[in-house]
């Protein structure tokens, strides 16, 4: 065991960095320019039952210190992921990675998480209850502590990995529905996703996004991120992993600090490729400036 | 793909709102015409995409229309300052099915990377008539060096102050085997319904990471979904699927 290295959910990790969900694709656009095996592991994209497209274009719109993403969870569908990507990750990839779900039932997010939990290389579930661009399903879920919770108790039924829950900030009370999740069987719980936002073209008169809004990511999120964390991993006795701006080392500290057991990184990913592993290789150093020895003793340090 | 750091070398105004910049790095990442790249520019959070207008070992010229701050802020830099270039993106032109006559269209910053297109086709020995569409005169850039590269160029406007008056449709040549094709999406859309023959065309979207992370750039397509920034940006006739 490293200096760098956390456990998650039972799990080694060699350290805590995980590209998230939605920004590392199934890993191998990136595999072309480093070796990603330096990463702790990654949460692929967001897998539902059936295939989607997603939402018309234009889907994203810049912001200051970060971006607005409407992509509205394009995937092939759950029986492609594991047919074709998990096998093409298994090649540049040989850790255990963090299959993310989402659905638009309760009844779909428990199909396709019993499929993806029968997947030798899947490690963890991690649920997301709070995807914020699509209708009639995903933030839905998110956004009341009883609907989380039912999620979660299905999921758990048919799971055999950990199954973490991913949340949303749109909410009044997080800490609610975090703790709801928790009692209902949650193995850990990961936020924040995407902070619902908008732009408008001043010279169409018209929003930028087709849909309209979408998700607030980057740094510009990072405080509101390190609120969140901090308060539910305060509320809760799961880990819990922290994400929303993470682009240095140094966030990845103090996002640890606030109370993550492990961080993962976003739309840092798509503005510089190889930002991952420039917080991995950067960590050793940071932690000496802070006085660090064991990045997991960190951990919730800040009361 | 390649990350790299590249140092302008010029960077002038070819019309009252368009530039060409050249800078100097590693363009090993460059194989075909109709690739972009993906700048990064300070204090901006997304990468710019440009298309390749030419590339000829370690010299890589771009050209851009200032549109919005990003490229305002490009229209300012000098030679010697350095930009972060994710280089190498998208697939290309494909010039194995340009015949023995290749037509190429563009419309206004859609002829840029038209250039290294003729530029290699002529040097296959192929026939190249190329056809630039501007609104007006003053907005003209890169005819005469189209035609130095030995193309049959022909100018539209549409207010016929230069040219033909019309659009590129309307300067057609006859006996074309094939197209290639940038522009706005009504100026492929219409030469989508007047080409006589098969051809490629370019397309671009909002982008968030340039190099098929993001999924932000999908587009539906006959043969399934593809994303512009990676399986596209250009795309065969046959697959398009206009949505609206």
């Amino acid at each position: 065991m490293g200096k760098l290295s956390v456990n998650l959910c039972g799990i080694e990790m060699d350290n805590p960095v995980i590209p998230a969900s939605g920004t590392f694709g199934y890993g191998y656009e990136f595999a072309e320019l480093y070796d990603i095996n330096c990463l702790g592991t990654f949460s692929f994209k967001g897998t539902t039952k059936d295939p989607r497209f997603g939402n018309p274009t234009p889907r994203i719109a810049e912001c200051e210190a970060g971006m607005i993403n409407a992509v509205g969870l394009q995937n092939p569908g759950v029986e492609k992921v594991i047919s074709e990507e998990l096998p093409r990750l298994a090649r540049c990839f040989h850790k255990p990675v963090m299959a993310n779900v989402s659905g638009f039932s309760v009844e779909d997010y428990a199909y396709t998480c019993e499929k993806l939990d029968q997947e030798a290389q899947v490690g963890w579930l991690e649920v997301n209850v709070s995807c914020p661009n699509v209708h009639g399903g995903g933030m839905s879920f998110g956004t009341s502590p009883e609907a989380a919770a039912e999620v979660t108790r299905a999921v758990k039924k048919v799971a055999t990995k950990p199954v973490m829950i991913k949340l949303s900030p749109n909410v009044t009370d997080i800490v609610s529905i975090a703790k709801a999740c928790e009692a209902a069987g949650a193995d850990g719980i990961s936020l924040i996703n995407t902070m619902l936002g908008m732009r408008i073209d001043l010279r169409r008169r018209t929003p930028v996004i087709a849909n309209k809004m979408g998700g607030f990511s980057g740094p510009a999120i990072f405080p509101v991120a390190v609120r969140m964390v901090y308060q539910v991993a305060n509320a809760v006795n799961i880990p819990v992993v922290g994400m929303g701006g993470v682009s240095t080392a140094r966030d990845v500290i103090e996002m640890m600090m606030a109370g993550a057991t492990a961080v993962e990184v976003g739309a840092a990913n798509l503005v510089d490729p190889f930002a991952s592993k420039k917080i991995v290789d950067d960590l050793p150093a940071e932690m000496e400036k802070y006085r660090i020895e064991k990045l997991s003793d960190i951990i919730g340090a800040v009361k | 793909m390649k990350q790299s750091f590249f140092e302008i070398v010029k960077n002038v105004a070819l019309t009252a709102d368009v530039y060409k910049m050249e800078l100097s790095g590693d363009t090993s990442a460059i194989t075909a015409p109709g690739q972009f790249v993906n700048i990064k520019l300070e204090g901006k959070f997304l990468r710019r995409p440009i298309s390749v207008c030419d590339c000829v070992e370690g010299l890589l010229t771009i050209i851009y229309k200032v549109v919005g701050e990003g490229t305002a802020q490009m229209a300012e830099m000098q030679a010697g300052e350095k930009l972060d270039i994710l280089t190498g993106l998208g697939n290309g032109y494909d010039l194995s099915t340009a015949g023995e006559h290749p037509v190429l269209l563009g419309g206004g910053v859609g002829v840029p990377p038209l250039y290294m297109l003729a530029k290699q086709l002529v040097a296959q020995g192929k026939k190249v008539s190329v056809v630039l569409g501007f609104n007006k005169a003053g907005e003209v850039f890169y005819a005469d060096e189209f035609a130095a590269l030995g193309a049959d160029v022909t100018v539209t406007t549409v207010d016929g102050s230069m040219g033909v008056k019309g659009f590129v449709t309307d300067a057609l040549p006859a006996d074309y085997t094939y197209f290639y094709t940038c522009g706005p999406e009504p100026m492929l859309k219409a030469v989508y319904k007047a080409s006589a023959t098969s051809g490629q065309m370019s397309f671009e979207e909002r982008m968030g990471c340039g190099f098929g992370a993001c999924m932000g750039c999908s587009c539906k397509t006959i043969t399934g979904y593809k994303r512009i920034c990676k399986e596209g940006p250009v795309m065969r006739k046959e697959e398009i699927l206009w949505e609206s």
